[in-house]
């Protein structure tokens, strides 16, 4: 085996045996899961308080308008509201008066309550109230069928978005499912590239400050030692994402059967819209069915997607890893690593508001600048990949972070090689462009 | 003939010249002692030779050849500043680096287990390094140097942090791998160790070699003619001969008198013995030669002046 293999093996065996990555890896799926599952939870849970508003009435026409809810009981009240002022009845939450033909004085219908009035009972009262007098104002016109003229002009009309693929056919898109796929696609390159360059910045520093650096260096030239580390903690890293991935899809499943296929695409829509209330909300409604969906996910090109999610994944990681160790090659203490980090940081936060932008103008300037841009590209491809981004751009975009990545891993190589050997000076960017030169 | 060769090796740091010119020849077989103040330029030195770091002009020769990427599997080096991974456990943390040093996974474990029952820390294998006492570290770190068979051992500053039980170990240790033929390059502040176990010294201050060569050579180059004598009976100072030395110390006892004499003039020892012999009933005559420890210091703070 060569020396490469042997530090790649020893790296990622060391990562992947301890417990710490093994519980991690087989909770996170669960916490993950468990998460959707109590967000969903909490948006369709229902108080089991039944609330009991009384009406007041003085017409007569409305009273009889409102029936009982799961959660709101309505009862008929003769009294007037001073008397319940003065012997207040704690059983009853809120208080409907009604003193004249809403038709001639829409100010005549008011709600009481000695608490804040839930945005239900309000939306609910308005509802039945507006719907009466609708057909009132309708019946007073006094056109023969008008009911049935009316309903029949009612159209439900929702823009289909349609895309032409490249072999011609056409296929139903949906903003809304790409942007899902994407976003998922993209947080998980941002955190694989947090979490596992920090990896490499700490495995790098473990090695200066434990001084066991000068005995590897003095049998492997630091380049392997470097991509060794490199490497192995990526392998880590995509084992890890690679297990998630299919404990989520097995969990998944389970849940699904568990639920006897009753998970609804319109919840988990909604479920979805809540972490991004950017999304655009229009493709609900006309995401109904669990068929539509299927339909809409079937013409986002997986293959490619992840074709290149792989790519970038590896390419950006590649980039940043390599400044990673680079940094923590040239710092004696975990906190000089401060004034290093909060460039690269400021860079990871602006690709990911990029990406998160590009979302909504999928083709538009920052988007295209930042997909080529190497330093945002992966993060911000990740996002724009599911809207079927053209190939040359694709392959540019690639060349680039792949030629960069080289690049810089290079000159990380060098700092690096000095860096390891340097104690007790605090290193700045012009002290680690000078190690660049030495031989 | 000369394992190793280093001619005329430049190195430099921003703006601070770490080596001048340093030329130095290490035979085979034998022990070399690189001496040196700190800072002097030792370390980096080593570094060149290990080729951890490339000198700016000059060369290494291994064998008379220019030194390639694959001599430093030649290499057991222990360096100065001693470490290994504190977490892992001291076996496996073994068999790694014996495998970056060449060794296959079979071969290293097989030799391990024969130096870690020589040195009775077999127990400890699965032990994690830091439940390791620091001596027992050290033996770590010493088998970890020599479990590649290396022709060449380059220890920087071996006895810094040894108890003297284990300094006098590591000493027996160095000394059987000479017999079996190995070279040595010993880099120290200790000079009593030089003069025990160096053949050949380097001196090195203020990046350059100031002085090189056989312990024996060099410390009879510095002879400052002084001789300790001690005869039987008491000298009368008048009495000596005046043109053959000069007396420093003299001590009378009731039957014999010592003397530290410094000799003047071109007179060969032999003769000066027979000149004294004549006189009087000798007992003892040593040459003071100077400690490398004087030597040492006379250099150093000589050419810092």
């Amino acid at each position: 085996m060569s020396k490469l293999g042997i530090i790649i093996k020893r790296e990622y065996l060391r990562r992947v045996s301890k417990k710490s990555f093994i519980i991690l890896t087989i909770l996170t799926p669960f916490l993950f899961v468990a998460m959707i599952a109590v967000t969903f939870w909490l948006a369709t849970i229902k108080g089991d308080e039944v609330h009991t508003v009384a009406i007041m009435d003085t017409t007569g026409k409305y009273a009889s308008l409102f029936k009982d809810t799961e959660s709101y009981r309505f009862i008929h009240s003769d009294k007037s509201l001073s008397d319940y002022r003065q012997n207040p009845d704690k059983e009853i939450t809120a208080f409907l008066t009604i003193t004249d033909d809403l038709l001639k004085n829409p100010k005549a219908a008011a709600l009481y309550s000695e608490k804040q009035i839930p945005g239900e009972l309000s939306r609910m009262v308005n509802q039945v109230l507006t719907k009466q007098l609708e057909s009132e104002k309708l019946a007073s016109y006094d056109i023969p069928n008008l009911k049935e003229i009316i309903a029949d002009s009612k159209v439900n009309f929702s823009i289909q978005t349609i895309k032409w693929g490249e072999d011609g056919k056409e296929g139903a898109s949906s903003t809304m499912v790409a942007s899902l796929v994407g976003i998922l696609f993209t947080v998980i390159v941002f955190m694989f590239i947090m979490m596992y360059g920090a990896m490499v910045m700490q495995g790098v520093m473990e090695e200066k400050t434990n001084r066991i650096i000068e005995i590897m260096v003095s049998s492997v030239r630091p380049f392997d030692l470097m991509m060794g580390k490199i490497v192995g903690i990526g392998f880590v890293g995509l084992t890890q994402v690679f297990l998630w991935g299919i404990l989520t899809f097995v969990l998944t499943g389970i849940g699904q059967f568990a639920l006897g296929g009753a998970v609804d695409p319109a919840t988990i829509g909604q479920g979805a819209n809540m972490m991004s209330p950017a999304m655009d909300m229009t493709d609900m409604g006309s995401m109904g069915q669990t068929g539509e969906w299927l339909e809409i996910l079937s013409t986002i090109n997986f293959t490619e997607i992840i074709s290149f999610f792989i790519l970038y994944f590896i390419g950006g990681y590649l980039l940043y890893a390599s400044v990673f160790a680079a940094i923590g090659s040239a710092v004696d203490q975990p906190e000089d690593t401060q004034q290093f980090m909060t460039p690269i940081l400021i860079f990871m936060t602006f690709a990911f508001y990029a990406g998160m932008y590009s979302m909504e103008n999928p083709d538009g300037p920052l988007a295209f600048w930042c997909s080529f841009i190497p330093l945002t590209s992966p993060i911000v491809m990740m996002i724009r990949l599911p809207f079927d981004v053209p190939m040359w751009q694709n392959i540019v975009s690639v060349v680039l972070l792949y030629a960069t990545s080289i690049g810089i891993t290079w000159l990380s190589a060098k700092i690096y090689r000095v860096g390891i050997l340097m104690y007790g000076k605090k290193p700045n960017i012009k002290e680690m462009i000078k190690w660049v030169k030495y031989k | 003939m000369n394992f190793l060769k280093t001619e005329d090796v430049v190195k430099q740091y921003s703006g601070h010249l770490a080596l001048n010119k340093v030329s130095i020849e290490v035979p085979e077989g034998k022990i070399f002692g690189l001496l040196g103040p700190n800072g002097a330029g030792k370390t980096t030195l080593i570094r060149i030779i290990n080729r951890i770091t490339a000198p700016d002009s000059g060369s290494v020769l291994f064998d008379g050849r220019k030194s390639r990427p694959e001599d430093i599997y030649r290499i057991g080096y222990m360096p100065e500043e001693r470490g290994l991974y504190k977490k892992m456990k001291v076996g496996e943390q073994a068999v790694y680096l014996a495998q970056l040093k060449g060794l296959s996974y079979p071969e290293a474990r097989k030799r391990l287990v024969k130096w870690f029952e020589e040195f009775e820390i077999i127990s400890w294998w699965n032990k994690k390094l830091e439940e390791l006492s620091k001596g027992m570290q050290q033996k770590v770190q010493f088998i970890i140097t020599v479990i590649h068979e290396p022709e060449l051992l380059i220890f920087d500053e071996p006895f810094s942090g040894f108890d003297p039980v284990n300094t006098d170990r590591l000493k027996q240790e160095i000394l059987k791998l000479k017999e079996a033929g190995r070279t040595i390059i010993f880099s120290t502040h200790n000079m009593s160790s030089v003069e025990e176990i160096c053949d050949d010294i380097a001196l090195i201050n203020r990046s350059e070699v100031v002085l090189s060569g056989h312990v024996s050579e060099i410390r009879s180059r510095f002879k400052t003619n002084t001789f300790t004598l001690i005869v039987r009976s008491r000298v009368n100072p008048a009495d000596l001969p005046p043109d053959l030395f000069s007396v420093l110390k003299l001590n009378v006892s009731d039957d014999s008198t010592e003397l530290q004499i410094k000799k003047s003039g071109e007179l060969s020892n032999s003769e000066l013995l027979v000149r004294l012999a004549k006189q009087y009933e000798i007992i003892s005559f040593t040459e003071e030669l100077p400690s490398m420890n004087d030597i040492f210091i006379n250099t150093v703070s000589g050419t810092n002046l």
